[in-house]
């Protein structure tokens, strides 16, 4: 038995055990035992998916009683990448767990279907074949659906976010199932051996392709099918949200990439056009919903889909660019999107784990009403803070490498050695590089607002004002995380080269670690090293630093209440800015898209027209997707369900007439 | 050796940059000041201000964070970062970090979320809606900065920003071609933005109400204001400074020797202080945008660098 081997029976044998934990121990125990027992689990598919990408090999087949071949797990280099990306969350969302879940949250079905939700991430990239890849698929979606359903008891708006869950990804799970089904019948067998050795080119693999681009657009949140994300996400506590929005969008990402690495390879240049205007629209309306979202965890949910759409959008490119004979820019494009898929990982799952922390501290997700955060809950704020920067790009987090690496391959991909690859792509690439600029923009907006606004300045609301940090258990998590988010933003070389070597053997990237641990794209001239970077930042930073202590010692800091602002309105927290406010330039500016719908009401002081007393504003910001594509449809279906309510009244006299009919209709046809 | 030479250049940079930043403001308000016939306060004024700043104890809210005083030096660090990492008086890239436009773009945006968040953390009305106004712009620059730097870069087959200057230095005709043109001017107004210049912001505003920048500094005061306006106005210096050496890119140092140096050093601050004069004199002829046209101006300018990107692909 190879190491492998042992890890995913390890990993079996952890399900088993966290199961049982679940069930079995008492409740004041439970969320410790079983949080230890997912942890573990969660270890377990680190090292099993680091062996499986570091290029080690073993099967582990499960037989089925069915007439089908045994279930066959097998990780390759890829999927070792995923497992080990989407276990990472999983350890920090357990971790977390152990201190947040309470009540609902710790209830036997939330950590059961917690570890059953985790195994089934684990081992959907380990799948070799379409029928087991399926089965942990749904092991995946019905965990978590379990796991939310958890809460179902204490809030009345779960049910309807469920509902749109449920839907949403059996409707993914139906479009994957169609798209391998065109595949396999094509090849002749479910293997995903057999099913790469169908022509790109064919008119089957062209359906194929769209229908898993849908199903796993769904899974990964892109546009139109993202929905249920702004529904369910803010529903689930923190851990939880962490696991679904850092961790199993991860999956169809994964799927993505096994359309397009290893079944599909070398696509039509068309797919890759299809595949960024996809991203792109994911990307731009996923940030500008984000932007204006009050919600710290609406906010956060519809950064999971701009950021999806932008690793969308570098897999498209690099379909598009390999079909133009760009290679270079292609590998390097693919790198990018799976360098922003770790990035993403780490800092959402951060940020979502944050927000947990907030809720539990202020019982309040409305950012309006929150404010003054950082000093009371420092060690919440910094890994926050960190993680906002990761997800606004900046320097030198992960985000930052990952953005700038697809930018670097969609410059160099419109020519090769001087001339023009192609048309498409002359066009496609400046229209990319505008939308992700703009993307990266309103991003940088969006988390200036939701670290800002929630905190800096003053409390806003005496539940705000009365936060204290979380418990060390849900400190340790965060921080984590935090880590990772700024340390995988230094060590681009050694990242890039691991995902690099996980695309092979189909493609081999041209990237390596040059000084510390910076990159060198080669094929694309691209060269960046983020250590150097601070290190210069630090040198520059010791004069201003000398200055600053010299310049504090002669003139030491004055505190008071109320400095610089006429008026006395320092008094009143009211005064500040809010989440809304900070987004309103925003809103007007994007009115077209967003469509926002704006109550104000103000009362006046007695009979005066001019002394107002106080003054209501309300507004809402609708998702033009549902109410412009969903609506039309869900009313259409609901008058086709009240016109079949008509055919069936309950009349024993209709019921028998239908048999009747029925029976004629059987004669008419047997006899023809 | 170039390694220790793009050192020594840079360190040049920094110094220079440090001593002539705020001369340049003094430049820009005392030609400004002539030019409405007011007397002015001479061109030393920003640096006897910055002094002042320095000797007085800065008054803090009380409720306010630590982000009041890391955010200033934040500020002043990105900016003196972009001293050191652009071609401003020699065109040598320092060793693994060259001066791709990506990164510099993105160091930029270091020090504009140190201002956004300085603004918010007062806690006060005006604070937050000065911070509110410049995220907007910045948002809303950032694809015209991109895609303008873009188009610069196809002569040049290269983002580094030295290389470009090389080329347009080595080859004069890519710089009065018509997609170069397009992308400077697109470029000009994305920096005339992102620096808090007319007809975006006003800089001499003393109305609240129209500020942008003005209003995220109201809170801060001693050395933390003398970070903030230092930090600003080598922005602006490093920027018109870019402009500058890719308009007119002879006299930059290509390669190290003394003399070289000097008169990199030179021609830059010449260059610079003469594009002083010529924003000041322009802006003398313009009143500020109303903050919803801004969008409108920016939209133009992306139109104008997306237009020169896909001209340079099609056309050329």
């Amino acid at each position: 038995m190879t190491a492998l081997e042992a890890g995913m029976l390890g990993q079996t044998l952890l399900l088993v055990l966290a199961v049982a934990a679940a069930l079995l121990t008492p409740t004041p125990w439970r969320s410790r035992v079983s949080g230890t027992f997912c942890t573990l689990l969660a270890a377990a598919g680190i090292v099993t998916g680091a062996l499986a990408l570091s290029g080690g090999t073993g099967s582990l087949s499960i037989p089925t009683a069915l007439p089908l071949d045994p279930l066959v797990l097998s990780p390759d280099r890829l999927g070792g990448l995923v497992m080990v990306v989407v276990s990472s969350v999983g350890v920090l969302a357990s971790l977390f767990g152990i201190g947040s879940a309470r009540v609902a949250s710790a209830s036997r079905t939330a950590w059961l279907s917690m570890a059953v939700f985790l195994c089934g991430m684990q081992l959907v990239p380990a799948a070799t074949d379409v029928v087991t890849f399926l089965l942990f698929w749904e092991i995946m979606t019905l965990g978590s659906t379990a796991l939310l359903l958890a809460h179902h008891a204490t809030r009345g708006t779960v049910a309807s976010a469920l509902v749109w869950y449920s839907a949403m990804s059996q409707l993914s799970f139906f479009f994957v199932l169609a798209g391998f089904a065109m595949l396999a019948g094509q090849a002749g067998g479910t293997g995903f051996a057999d099913l790469a050795t169908i022509d790109p080119y064919s008119w089957q693999a062209s359906v194929a392709f769209l229908l898993l681009l849908l199903g796993f657009g769904g899974k990964a949140e892109l546009v139109p099918l993202h929905v249920w994300v702004p529904r369910v996400l803010p529903e689930a506590p923190g851990h939880v949200a962490a696991a679904m929005s850092g961790a199993m969008v991860n999956i169809g990402v994964y799927g993505a990439l096994l359309v397009l690495v290893r079944l599909l390879p070398n696509g039509p240049a068309w797919w890759g056009v299809l595949i960024m205007v996809v991203g792109g629209v994911s990307a731009l309306y996923g940030i500008l919903q984000a932007s204006v979202a009050s919600n710290l965890k609406v906010l956060l949910a519809y950064s999971t889909t701009e950021n999806m759409g932008l690793v969308f959008l570098g897999l498209g490119a690099s379909v598009l660019l390999r079909a133009d004979n760009a290679t270079a820019a292609a590998d390097a494009a693919l790198v990018a999107a799976l360098l922003l898929m770790l990035s993403h990982a780490a800092f959402k799952s951060t940020l979502f784990l944050g927000a947990g922390a907030v809720a539990r501290a202020a019982g309040e997700m409305n950012l309006d009403r929150l404010g003054g955060l950082g000093s009371r809950m420092p060690w919440t704020a910094a890994a926050f803070g960190a993680a906002a920067m990761g997800a606004a790009a900046l320097p030198v987090t992960s985000g930052f490498v990952a953005e700038w690496m697809l930018l670097q391959s969609l410059i160099h991909g419109s020519r090769v050695d001087g001339e023009v690859v192609s048309v498409t792509a002359s066009v496609a690439m400046p229209l990319a590089v505008a939308v992700i600029a703009l993307t990266a923009g309103l991003a940088l907006l969006t988390f200036v607002k939701a670290y800002g606004i929630a905190f800096l300045a003053r409390p806003r609301s005496p539940e705000a004002k009365l936060a204290v940090e979380v418990p060390v258990i849900m400190r340790i998590p965060l921080v984590l995380g935090a880590l990772l988010v700024v340390g995988l933003g230094l060590l681009p070389g050694p990242l890039a080269v691991a995902v690099g070597g996980a695309v092979g053997p189909e493609f081999t990237p041209d990237v390596r670690t040059i000084g510390l641990a910076g990159v060198d794209a080669r094929g694309i001239d691209a060269v960046l090293d983020p250590t150097t970077f601070v290190v210069l930042a630090g040198l520059l930073l010791v004069p201003v630093l000398i200055a600053l202590f010299v310049s504090a010692r002669r003139h030491p800091t004055r505190t008071s209440p109320l400095p610089w602002a006429g008026g006395g309105s320092r008094l009143r927290p009211r005064m500040q800015y809010t989440a809304t406010s900070y987004a309103e330039p925003l809103v007007r500016v994007f009115d077209d898209v967003l469509r926002p719908s704006r109550d104000v009401e103000v009362t006046h002081v007695g009979e005066s027209r001019y002394l107002v007393e106080r003054v209501h504003v309300e507004q809402t910001v609708s998702d033009v997707v549902e109410t412009r594509l969903y609506r039309p449809v869900l009313n259409l279906m609901q008058r086709a369900g009240i016109l079949a309510r008509r055919a069936q009244n309950g009349s024993i006299h209709r019921y028998l007439s239908y048999s009747f009919v029925a029976l004629l209709l059987v004669l008419i046809v047997v006899s023809l | 050796m170039t390694g220790a030479a793009a050192i020594i250049i840079a360190l040049v940079q920094l110094v220079l940059f440090v001593l002539l930043a705020p001369v340049l403001i003094g430049v820009i308000r005392q030609v400004r000041a002539r030019l409405e016939g007011r007397a002015g306060s001479g061109i030393w004024q920003p640096w006897l201000d910055v002094r002042k700043l320095l000797s007085k104890n800065p008054v803090r809210a009380a409720d306010s964070s630590w982000m009041l005083a890391a955010g200033p030096v934040t500020l002043l660090v990105s900016s003196l970062l972009l001293c050191a990492l652009l071609p401003l008086v020699g065109t040598l890239p320092l060793p693994l970090i060259p001066s791709d436009l990506f990164v510099i773009v993105s160091v930029m945006l270091i020090g504009v979320v140190a201002l956004a968040l300085v603004g918010l953390d007062a806690g006060t009305a005006f604070g937050g809606m000065g911070s509110s106004r410049h995220m907007t712009v910045a948002a809303l620059v950032e694809p015209t900065l991109l895609l303008a730097v873009y188009a610069l870069s196809i002569p040049a087959g290269t983002s580094t920003l030295s290389l470009i200057v090389e080329t347009r230095l080595a080859n004069p005709a890519v710089i009065i071609s018509p997609v170069s043109l397009l992308a400077m001017v697109a470029l000009a107004i994305a920096i005339m933005a992102e620096t808090s210049r007319l007809p975006v912001d006003n800089p001499s505003t003393h109305l609240e109400l129209t500020m942008l920048h003005e209003a995220m500094v109201l809170e801060a005061s001693g050395r933390d204001l003398a970070w903030l306006e230092l930090g600003s106005w080598l922005k602006l210096a490093a920027l018109l400074g870019l402009l500058s050496n890719l308009i007119v890119p002879w006299g930059i140092a290509t390669d190290f020797s003394v003399l070289g140096v000097l008169v990199g050093v030179g021609t830059v601050t010449v260059k610079i202080l003469l594009l002083g004069v010529v924003l000041s004199a322009g802006e003398v002829f313009l009143a500020k945008a109303r903050l919803f046209r801004v969008p409108e101006l920016l939209a133009g300018s992306f139109a104008l660098g997306l237009l020169a990107v896909t001209a340079s692909y099609l056309v050329a």
